[in-house]
C-alpha cells in the first residue's frame, strides 16, 4: 500500500517470513532430509536429553531443585490446559492438595505402595476435583477463577477443624522413593507424558473444540456440541495432571499436610505460564523450570521471593504477554528483515 | 445463648457485608473482578496506622489519608495494569491477583507483623441489649454498614456518576454512545470499591489486628459471599451476607470457630448444586450477550 | 453435499411453534407466537427493530429457555432443551452478531461443526479429512478456494466473510432446518447477491430455511411465505407481497415510510 503521508523515498518496516527448512519440513522433505528431520525433533529431544543429562550429572541438591522444577512444570501443563479450555484457574493446588491427601491417605491407612498410590491418587484426584467443580463448568468467566481460588483455602481449613487426616499434624512416615534417581525418573516421565500427550490432544480435532469453548463456548453449543462434557474431560485431564503431581510430592517428602493446599501451588504455576507464554503447554513448563531454579538461588532473600514472582506475574501477563516460549518458537522457525514499503 | 447468638450473628453479617460490598461494586459496574481487593483493604489498614502512629496525624486526617490513599492506589491500578489488558478475562484476573499478592508479600517482608499493628477503637462505649453486652467499635460496625449501603443506594440513583455506574452497568456500549467516558467511569468504580475496602478496614481492623493473612481471608469472604448472592447484585450480596453470616456464627458457637470455614463451603457447594449463578445472580453470564 | 438425510417429503411439518412466550423482567419480547414449517419451504421473518426476532431465534434453537409455550421440531417437544440437543436434531442457526472462533484458521472454524456427534453419526463412521471437508464447504460458500484466505485467522477476516463462514458451520453439521438470523445485514449488495445463489441451491436441495431478514426486497424474492413480528407478536402471516397489503402490516413495518 503506498501511504502518501511518508517521505518520497519510501519507510522501511519490518517483515517476519517462516524460514525456508519450517516450510519444507513441514512436508515430505522431513522424511527424506536428514537436515529437515533435526530440524524437526531437535526442540523437541533437546530439553528431553538436557533434562536427563541434567538429572545423572548434577550435584545431589541441584538435583532435587529439578525434581521440584518438574512438579511445578506438570502443575503448569494443567493450568495451561484447563486455561485454554475456557478454564481459568486460580487454585492449582486444589488439584495438587488432593492428590497429596488421596497418595498420602492409600499410603497410611491401606499401606499399598507408591507403584499403586500413585496411578490411583492420579485418577481419583481427577476425578474428585470435577465433581467438585461440575456446578461451576455451567457459568463462563471467572466464576470458575472465584471458586477455585478459595476452595483450596476452604478445604485447609476444614482439615484443620474436622482434624481428619491428621488434622494440622499431617501424615508422616510415608513410603520414600528407593533412590533420588527414581524420583528424577518418575517425575521427567510424567512431565514428557503429560506434555507431548497433551500437546498431541490439543492439535487434534478434540482440542480444537477445546479451544473452540474458550474462545467462544457459544459457537460450540450451535455446532451441536455438548460443551459441558468437553469441559469435564478438559478438566478432568488437568485435575488429574495436578493430582499426580501432589501424589509424588507426599512420597518425595513422606508427609503430607495442610501445606499442600498452600497458594504458593497455585500461584507459581500462573506465574510460570505467564512468563513461559499461555496456550501452548510446553510455554508453562518452560517457564516453571526459569522459575523454580530461580527462586532457589533468590532463597536468601526469604519473603521477597513470592513479591518477585507476583511482579514477573503482573509485568509478562501485562506487557510481555507473548512469553518466552513464543519468543522462541518464533526465532526458531521465522526470520525477520528490513523491507523497502512506499516506493 | 440465643439473644447473643442473634445479635452477634447480625454483627457478624454486617462485616462480611462490609468486606463484599466494594467487590461486588466495582464487578458490577465495570465488569473487573478484582482481586487485589483484600490486599487493598490491608492497605488501608497499614496507610491509617503509619499515618496515626509514624506521622503522628489526628485520626480523622489519617482515617481520610488511608481511604483517599487506597482509593487512588486501586485507580493508578486499573489505570496501569487493567486497562492495558481490558477484555481479556484471563489477563485481568491474574493481573489483578498478582499486584494484590506483590502488595501483601511486600508488606509482609518489610515486617508488618505483630501486635503493635492495631487501630483505635472509635467508640469507648458499651450498650447492653438484652442481656447482650455489645461493645462500642461492633456498634460503628453496624452504623458504618448500614450507612455504606444506604449510601450506595442513594449514589448510584441520585447522582450524575451514580448514574453514569448503572449506565455502563447495563450495557457498556450504549453508554459510550451516550456520551459516557465509560474508562473513566471504571476507573471511578475501582477507586469507589476500593475505598469502600478502606472504610471497611478501618471500622473492622480494630477488633483484632493488621494482618497480611486478612488479606487473603477478606478476599474469600469476599468471593464467598458474592457467589453465594450472586455477582454483581447488591441485594444478592445483602442476602447472602447475612445467610453465611449466621451459619457462621451459629456453627461457632454451638460448635467450635474452625468450623466456620466448613459452613461457608458448605454454602457455596449446595448453592452452586442448585443456582450456579447465585442467590440473585442474573444469569446474565448465562443469557445475554448473543 | 448438504443434501438432509431423510427423503424430503413436502408436507411434513418440521417445525411447530405453539404460543411461545418470553419475558425478560417486565418486557415481553416475544408473546403467544405460534406458527408451523413444513419440510423445504423457506420462511421470511420479518418485523421492525425491537420486534422480537432475534429472540424468537434463541427461543427456537435453545439458547434462551421460553417462559411459556412448546416448540417441536420433527415430532419432538425440544422445549426447555440445551443449544447442542436441538442443533443435535438438524436444527443450525447463524448468528446476528458472527461468532467465529477468532483465534482459529477459517477452515477450522468448519472443522469444529464437522466433529460433532451428528456429522459423524450420519458420515457413519470415518468421515476422511476433516480439513478438506471444511475447505470444500467454505468454497461453497463462495470462499476463494485457491487462495490463502481459508487459512486465514478468522480474527483477521472481513465481516462478509465471517458470515460466510458462519453460514458454512451450519452446513457443515447437515442440517434439516437452517435458522439465519440476519445473514444478509452489513453486507455490501455485490455480497448479497453472491449468496442469494448459495441459498436457493440450497432451496433446490430440499433445505428447510428460516429467514429473519431485514433486506426485504431479497428475501421476497425467494421466501415461500413471511411471518411478520411486531412488539413480539405475529401480527400476520402469508405470502409475501399478501401480507405486505395489509394495512396492519404497513402501519407496523412500514409506518415510517409512509408517514414521509
Amino acid at each position: 500500500m503506498s501511504n502518501p503521508g511518508k517521505s518520497k523515498q519510501g519507510t522501511r518496516r519490518r517483515e517476519r517470513l517462516d524460514r525456508g527448512i519450517k516450510v519444507r519440513s513441514e512436508d515430505i522433505y522431513a522424511l527424506n532430509s536428514w537436515r529437515e528431520a533435526i530440524y524437526l525433533l531437535a526442540p523437541r529431544a533437546f530439553p528431553v536429553l538436557a533434562l536427563l543429562a541434567l538429572a545423572l550429572l548434577a550435584p545431589l541438591y541441584w538435583q532435587r531443585v529439578l525434581v521440584s522444577a518438574t512438579v511445578f512444570a506438570l502443575l503448569a501443563i494443567s493450568w495451561d490446559l484447563a486455561a485454554s479450555s475456557g478454564m481459568v484457574c486460580l487454585g492449582q493446588a486444589l488439584f495438587f492438595g488432593v492428590g497429596a491427601y488421596l497418595a498420602g491417605i492409600m499410603n497410611h491407612y491401606f499401606h499399598l505402595p507408591p507403584a499403586l498410590t500413585l496411578p490411583l491418587a492420579t485418577l481419583g484426584g481427577g476425578l474428585i476435583c470435577t465433581l467438585l467443580l461440575l456446578p461451576v463448568l455451567r457459568l463462563r468467566g471467572i466464576y470458575f477463577a472465584m471458586v477455585t481460588l478459595i476452595l483450596p483455602l476452604m478445604v485447609e481449613r476444614i482439615i484443620e477443624a474436622t482434624k481428619i487426616f491428621g488434622g494440622t499434624e499431617g501424615l508422616s512416615g510415608l513410603t520414600p522413593f528407593p533412590h533420588p534417581l527414581v524420583e528424577s525418573f518418575i517425575t521427567m516421565a510424567a512431565l514428557w507424558v503429560a506434555l507431548f500427550g497433551l500437546r498431541r490432544i490439543m492439535a487434534s480435532d478434540y482440542g480444537l473444540v477445546l479451544k473452540g469453548i474458550n474462545d467462544n463456548d457459544r459457537a460450540v453449543m450451535s455446532a451441536a456440541l455438548n460443551i459441558y462434557r468437553y469441559k469435564a474431560q478438559a478438566l478432568f485431564l488437568a485435575a488429574a495432571t495436578g493430582a499426580f503431581a501432589g501424589a509424588f510430592m507426599t512420597h518425595a517428602y513422606m508427609f503430607v499436610g495442610m501445606p499442600v493446599f498452600a497458594l504458593d501451588y497455585s500461584i507459581l504455576p500462573i506465574a510460570s505460564a505467564a512468563v513461559g507464554g499461555l496456550g501452548t503447554l510446553a510455554g508453562p513448563a518452560l517457564g516453571a523450570f526459569i522459575l523454580v531454579p530461580l527462586s532457589e538461588m533468590l532463597r536468601g532473600l526469604g519473603g521477597l521471593r513470592i513479591v518477585i514472582y507476583a511482579v514477573l506475574l503482573v509485568v509478562f501477563t501485562v506487557g510481555l504477554p507473548e512469553g518466552v516460549f513464543h519468543y522462541l518458537r518464533r526465532k526458531y522457525t521465522q526470520f525477520e528483515r528490513w523491507t523497502e514499503v512506499g516506493k | 445463648m440465643l439473644t447473643s447468638t442473634l445479635i452477634y450473628g447480625f454483627i457478624n453479617s454486617v462485616i462480611l457485608l462490609l468486606m463484599a460490598l466494594g467487590f461486588n461494586l466495582t464487578f458490577g459496574i465495570s465488569g473487573v473482578a478484582n482481586f487485589a481487593f483484600g490486599a487493598l483493604y490491608v492497605t488501608a489498614g497499614f496507610l491509617a496506622w503509619i499515618a496515626l502512629n509514624t506521622l503522628g496525624l489526628p485520626y480523622w486526617l489519617a482515617a481520610g489519608l488511608a481511604v483517599l490513599g487506597t482509593a487512588v492506589l486501586a485507580g493508578l491500578l486499573y489505570r496501569f495494569v487493567v486497562l492495558r489488558v481490558r477484555g481479556l478475562v484471563v489477563s485481568e484476573v491474574i493481573a489483578t491477583f498478582g499486584v494484590g499478592l506483590a502488595i501483601l508479600e511486600l508488606f509482609r517482608f518489610l515486617g508488618f507483623i505483630g501486635f503493635e499493628y492495631t487501630l483505635p477503637e472509635l467508640l469507648d462505649a458499651e450498650l447492653n441489649l438484652g442481656g447482650v453486652i455489645v461493645d462500642g467499635q461492633r456498634l460503628v460496625i453496624l452504623a458504618v454498614g448500614a450507612g455504606l449501603t444506604l449510601f450506595l443506594w442513594v449514589f448510584t440513583r441520585l447522582t450524575r456518576t451514580g448514574r453514569a455506574f448503572r449506565a455502563i452497568a447495563q450495557d457498556e456500549h450504549t453508554a459510550l454512545t451516550l456520551g459516557i467516558n465509560t474508562e473513566r467511569v471504571a476507573t471511578v468504580s475501582v477507586a469507589f470499591g476500593a475505598a469502600y475496602a478502606a472504610v471497611a478496614a478501618l471500622v473492622i481492623l480494630p477488633l483484632g489486628t493488621i494482618a497480611v493473612n486478612e488479606g487473603y481471608s477478606v478476599l474469600v469472604n469476599a468471593l464467598a459471599v458474592c457467589i453465594v448472592g450472586g455477582l454483581g447484585s447488591t441485594l444478592g450480596v445483602m442476602v447472602a451476607s447475612f445467610l453465611i453470616g449466621y451459619a457462621q456464627t451459629i456453627t461457632a458457637t454451638y460448635l467450635e470457630t474452625s468450623w466456620m470455614m466448613v459452613v461457608s463451603l458448605l454454602a457455596i457447594l449446595v448453592i452452586l448444586l442448585v443456582r450456579p449463578s447465585g442467590l440473585f445472580g442474573s444469569q446474565k453470564q448465562l443469557e445475554e450477550r448473543i | 453435499m448438504t443434501e438432509p438425510a431423510p427423503k424430503p417429503s413436502r408436507d411434513e411439518i418440521i417445525l411447530s411453534v405453539r404460543g411461545l412466550t418470553k419475558n425478560f423482567g417486565g418486557v415481553t419480547a416475544v408473546d403467544q407466537v405460534s406458527f408451523e414449517v413444513k419440510r423445504g419451504e423457506l420462511i421470511g421473518v420479518i418485523g421492525p427493530n425491537g420486534s422480537g426476532k432475534t429472540t424468537l431465534v434463541n427461543l427456537i434453537t435453545g439458547f434462551v429457555k421460553p417462559s411459556a409455550g412448546k416448540i417441536m421440531v420433527k415430532g419432538k417437544d425440544v422445549t426447555g432443551w440445551a443449544p447442542y440437543a436441538i442443533a443435535d436434531l438438524g436444527l443450525a442457526r447463524t448468528f446476528q452478531m458472527v461468532k467465529p472462533f477468532y483465534q482459529l484458521p477459517a477452515f477450522k472454524n468448519v472443522v469444529v461443526a464437522l466433529f460433532s456427534p451428528r456429522v459423524q453419526r450420519l458420515a457413519g463412521g470415518r468421515y476422511g479429512d476433516r480439513d478438506a471437508v471444511a475447505k470444500d464447504l467454505l468454497e461453497e460458500v463462495g470462499f476463494e478456494r485457491d487462495s490463502w484466505v481459508i487459512n486465514k485467522q478468522a480474527s483477521v477476516l472481513p465481516h462478509g466473510y465471517l458470515k460466510r463462514l458462519e453460514l458454512a458451520r451450519c452446513l457443515a453439521l447437515r442440517p434439516e432446518v437452517l435458522v439465519l438470523d440476519e445473514l444478509f445485514s452489513g453486507l455490501s449488495l455485490a455480497e448479497v447477491a453472491s449468496l442469494v445463489p448459495v441459498i436457493e441451491k440450497l432451496m433446490v436441495q430440499g433445505m428447510t430455511i428460516i429467514m429473519v431478514e431485514h433486506r426485504l426486497k431479497e428475501l421476497f424474492r425467494i421466501a415461500d411465505r413471511v411471518l411478520v413480528l411486531n412488539f413480539g407478536q405475529k401480527i400476520a402471516e402469508g405470502a409475501p407481497q399478501e401480507v405486505m397489503s395489509q394495512p396492519k402490516v404497513r402501519g407496523a413495518y412500514l409506518g415510517s415510510e409512509s408517514e414521509d
